[in-house]
């Protein structure tokens, strides 16, 4: 077949009589020569290029770079005790209180824009009362930036941050099961926060499952978050 | 056999032709691609001093300050472990807000300053870009041992 | 109901697809007539049911059932009715549809178009674009299924990202997509002569007018994508090199090389393989553009929700069609001849040097592209390529393509005297020199080589091409007088003539906004004035408006020239209502000779949105002349298309006595 290709140019070979031409001289490829003709053939280049791209185009999803590794999934989530936003003072919660069931941790602060475009997915999701949504509310004071808390003292600050959270909460809505108050910050830097919002998935076992950063969307929560915590419902909590 | 000669020709100049393209092609690559570097990374001294370089990190909450001319900015970008000031003269895409990713290409002056040419808040529901988020996430990695000790980043991320 | 009708629709299209596919191909392998036979009909069938699938969901989105996740996702009730149309297309499940729809509406036409295609080879053509479609489907149906519903449903939609709120978003994505899934006929053409074994000059003249139509839809599309984000963005640029653009970029560098290989191989039959592998990558990067925008792999300025589930179905899809399509063509190319032989220095030898370095232009783009994924995979850091590369490389590709297609036209088919065209050029040579040399200088007063150079090429192409128009028309007069002999030339030769003095508009209209474009960041205050490429912009404050769905800041701008009014501009600053974004609109003064373009910035203030302003001022010299040019040279393409020729092989009552032979 080489032989053909590369004949000195014969001025008969041109379309139709080529063909002929070669089905004269080629005999009839046996089974084995298939595959020999194969690996003689002069195109195969275009093939294993191509097969290099798709492999690298298959490497690159793999390494899909909107999805983010976090180093907290699959751990256990940090443990806390923090003051509750509502009801008397003193009452406290951690997540141990939470033992044995599947829930949310959202982590939010009313300065922060992005939380207010997530809130509508937060209190329809509250609506359907399929699973406990605990608030974290986040640095709600010293994290406004248009608020200068440097010289207030902390019972100030905490007073402030109740009034803002529950300000805020009653004026869009109230979808969480229960909010926490996070005032400097320490129980954020455990769960690595570093934007508001945030949402985490947790077990019945205390271990995080999910983290989403940034809004909540319609999208997440139907194909990611909602899934999943079925998921983990119908599981017996691990020992 | 002229006809052959022709031919002979033709493929050496095109494989010439072709090879010359290529040296070419890949000098232009190896000249203008733009690493990307998170700012503690640049403070650490990992990125280059004479070329263009991305940086991207969270807007610090309150650090963008408006120059007298009235379009040139400076603000601080974070990482959560250093901080990078940047100044731009130009108007801000849309998106560019504090407490927000962003990323920035440019280059870094004598004082450390980095002096942008462009600035990219991505036209994207994404919350932040993709980089930003892999070198903060790699930024709190490294910093997570030493998180008891007093480390706690300038951070603020309001906007 | 109606949502549910139209996922019936598709699922019922699936069992279509595949039954026609392969009872098409298998018959005509076999020689079997009643299988064949099907193929039409099935086609016919197919569109139809895709067609009301695609109404169904429109139906959806005009009657705001927000109990559909797709509608309320990407749609709400205060959304004007135009883009609750166009918004089928503003999210990823509902663009696949429409690529869908645009696929088996191609495939209809094919059926009625092709009449004069033998029986075997249209049930294979058919039965191609029929797997393609049933894969597409597969996808659809599988990942993205544009009709789920969302229970309970919700009282409002989340709104239409408003960067796509634009009669932009109306048009590009559909021309795009014209283009794009064009070329899946090219492919199909393609493979059906490869299972042939049948690559001859009637093939190629079957294949050219549907590549040629797709290639044309392809440059418009492309072009008002361009447009769109020159306007749109607020950066007044226009083209950005992003992943995005790239993808669709490349199957356009392909398709234009495939337009005129297919050319050589209809005249001489030479290049077949050659051609016959151009019309597999034209339709592969289609296909890879497709993955690269859907599956997120690369970062883009441009908004696509990712999701790796589909990026997997996509990739294997496109390693399937694609995969098999090559394997096909290296079993197969092998046993194909060479064809007519030509000389150094000919028609085929340019055409040939022009595919080369086409092919070229595209590796340069997919190696930009692909390269930040390339060290991301060797784990060797994140990093992106910059527009600078693309520039850097694509001046030193394509000038000398350009130069070659002013002489293209002049020479002959199998060799052509060099000195004979050295006769008729050299004065056209010195009269581009001549314009390059002086035009900028004589208007804009000072120049630089790229400039020069860029005014030269175009100046050469036109000259060029006026040349060789005229010297047909004076050997083909005869006795009749001027007019008719101009109006009597063939379309395919106007659309030649066209699209080339298209790609000189384009080359003129990038050299001089490049070299000239002049752009000024200043803060304003109202009654303050800016002076840019003799222009005053007074700018006359910020007043609140309001629009249906969102409100803005509007701010007026008066542009003066010699103590005169021209015109009064009006940039807004919007924010929509149901999404937190603000949106920067330019305003534009649009003229043949160029546009001066002003967008609002910040308020220095926030809190006193009456006082100064960031404002920033353009002036970009025959900005528009860039897309003109493309326009021209999809125009060129349509006229080509149109021509009698087509219509002439397609009356013919017996074909070619070579497409009535089967298989080898």
């Amino acid at each position: 077949m080489k032989e053909t290709l590369n004949d000195p140019v014969r001025p008969e070979l041109v379309e139709g009589h080529s063909l002929q031409k070669q089905g004269q001289r080629l005999p009839q490829p046996e089974r084995w020569g298939v595959v020999q003709s194969f690996l003689n053939n002069k195109y195969v280049w275009i093939l294993v290029a191509f097969a290099a791209l798709v492999a690298l185009l298959a490497v690159g999803l793999t390494r899909d770079p909107r999805e983010i590794p976090s180093p907290f999934i699959g751990k256990a989530a940090p443990e806390f005790r923090l003051a509750r936003l509502e009801g008397a003072a003193g009452e406290t919660f951690g997540p141990a209180d939470m033992q044995g069931k599947v829930w949310l941790l959202n982590v939010w602060a009313s300065w922060c824009v992005a939380c207010r475009a997530e809130h509508p997915q937060l209190v329809a999701l509250a609506r359907q009362n399929l699973v406990p949504l605990i608030g974290l509310n986040y640095k709600e004071a010293r994290g406004d930036g248009d608020l200068d808390i440097s010289k207030m003292p902390l019972e100030e600050e905490t007073a402030l941050t109740r009034q803002r959270a529950a300000g805020w909460l009653t004026a869009h809505g109230n979808p969480y099961t229960l909010s926490v108050l996070d005032v400097d910050g320490r129980v954020g830097i455990d769960y690595g926060v570093y934007g508001v919002p945030e949402t985490f998935v947790i077990d019945k076992a205390g271990i995080i499952r999910f983290k989403q950063i940034g809004p909540l969307t319609e999208e997440v929560l139907q194909e990611k978050i909602l899934p999943l915590v079925n998921k983990l419902n119908e599981l017996n909590a691990a020992p | 056999m002229k006809a052959r000669h022709e031919r002979l020709l033709l493929i050496a100049g095109g494989l010439v032709a072709l090879g010359l393209m290529a040296a070419f092609v890949l000098h232009a690559l190896k000249d203008n691609l733009s690493l990307f570097y998170a700012p503690a990374e640049v403070l650490a001294g990992k990125a280059p001093r004479d070329r263009a370089f991305r940086i991207g990190g969270l807007v610090e909450a309150g650090s963008l300050v408006r120059q007298p001319d009235g379009v040139s900015v400076r603000f601080v970008v974070t990482d959560m472990q250093e901080r990078v000031t940047i100044q731009y003269k130009g108007i801000l895409p849309d998106l560019f807000s504090e407490g927000r990713g962003v990323v920035a290409q440019g280059k870094l002056d004598d004082q450390g300053l980095f002096i942008a040419s462009e600035v990219l808040a991505k036209h994207d529901e994404n919350y932040m870009p993709p980089e930003v988020a892999a070198a903060l996430e790699k930024a709190h990695q490294e910093g997570a041992g030493d998180a008891n000790a007093q480390t706690l980043p300038p951070q603020q991320l309001p906007q | 109901m109606i949502p549910e009708f139209g996922h019936f629709a598709l699922l019922l299209a699936l069992p279509v697809a595949v039954l026609v596919g392969v009872l098409a191909l298998v018959g005509a392998q076999k020689n079997h007539a009643r299988w064949m036979a099907l193929a039409k009909p099935g086609t016919r069938l197919l569109a139809f049911l895709v067609t009301l699938a695609y109404l169904c969901l429109t139906q959806a989105f005009v009657a705001n059932d927000f109990s559909v996740l797709y509608v309320a996702q990407h749609s709400n009730s205060l959304l004007p009715l135009a883009y609750r149309i166009a918004g089928v297309w503003g999210g990823h499940e509902g663009s696949l549809l429409l690529w869908m729809l645009m696929l088996v509406w191609w495939a209809a036409l094919v059926s009625v178009f092709s009449r004069p295609l033998a029986a075997p080879m249209l049930a294979r053509v058919l039965g191609t674009l029929c797997l393609v479609a049933f894969g597409f489907l597969l996808f659809i149906l599988l990942t993205s299924n544009p009709f789920t519903r969302l229970l309970p449903g919700v009282a409002e939609g989340r709104d239409l990202n408003p960067l796509l709120q634009d009669p932009g978003l109306i048009l590009h994505p559909p021309l795009l997509y014209m283009g794009y899934v064009g070329f899946s006929v090219a492919y199909a053409f393609a493979v059906a002569a490869l299972l042939a074994g049948q690559l001859d000059a009637a093939w190629a003249r079957w294949s050219r007018p549907w590549t040629t139509m797709a290639w044309g839809f392809l440059t418009l599309g492309i072009a008002l994508g361009s447009w769109w984000a020159y306007y749109e963005l607020g950066w007044g640029g226009w083209w950005f090199w992003d992943p995005v653009e790239n993808a669709s970029f490349m199957p356009w560098l392909a398709g234009t090389a495939l337009i005129h290989s297919l050319a050589v191989t209809e005249k001489r039959g030479s290049f077949k393989n050659w051609t016959v592998l151009l019309a597999i990558s034209a339709f592969s990067l289609s296909l890879l553009g497709t993955f690269l925008v859907r599956s997120g792999v690369l970062t883009s300025v441009h908004a696509f929700a990712a999701d790796p589930a589909r990026g997997i179905f996509i990739l294997a899809f496109l390693a399937t069609v694609v995969g098999l399509s090559l394997v096909l063509f290296v079993w197969r190319a092998p046993k194909v001849g060479l064809g007519g032989r030509f000389g150094l220095f000919s028609r085929e030898s340019l055409l040939l040097s022009n595919n080369v370095i086409l092919v070229v232009a595209t590796a340069t783009v997919l190696l930009g592209t692909l390269y930040p994924l390339l060290i991301d995979a060797l784990n060797l850091g994140k990093l992106s390529v910059g527009p600078p590369y693309f520039n850097a490389v694509f001046v030193p590709i394509m000038a000398p393509l350009l130069f070659l297609m002013g002489i293209g036209p002049f020479l002959r088919w199998k060799a052509a005297s060099a000195q004979e065209i050295v006769l008729r050029l050299k004065w056209a040579l010195v009269a581009a020199l001549a314009i390059a040399v002086l035009l900028p200088m004589l208007i804009y007063g000072d120049a630089w080589p790229l400039v020069n150079l860029g005014i030269f090429l175009a100046a050469w192409i036109l000259i060029a091409a006026v040349l060789h128009f005229s010297r047909q028309v004076w050997t083909t007069r005869g006795s009749s007088n001027l007019l008719t002999a101009v109006l009597r030339q063939p379309l395919h030769f106007w659309g030649m003539h066209l699209a080339h003095i298209g790609v000189a508009v384009f080359v003129a209209g990038v050299a001089i906004v490049g070299g000239y474009e002049e752009e000024k960041d200043v803060r304003m205050a109202p009654g303050e004035i800016v002076t840019l490429s003799g222009y005053e912009f007074r700018f006359m404050g910020v007043l609140p408006v309001k629009g249906p769905n969102y409100e803005a800041l509007q701010g007026e701008v008066e542009l003066w020239k010699n103590n005169r009014l021209i015109r009064r501009l009006r940039p807004e600053k919007r924010f929509y209502r149901s999404s937190a974004m603000p949106m920067t609109e330019a305003a534009i003064d649009t003229g043949f000779f160029g546009d001066l373009y002003v967008s609002l910035g910040e308020p220095l203030d926030r809190a006193r949105p009456e006082g100064e302003w960031a404002v920033r001022v353009y002036s970009k010299p025959l900005v528009d002349w860039i897309w003109g040019g493309c326009f021209l040279m999809a125009f060129g393409g349509l006229l080509a298309v149109c021509d009698r020729r087509y219509r002439q092989s397609r009356r013919r009552s017996t074909p070619d006595p070579l497409t009535v032979k089967t298989s080898p």
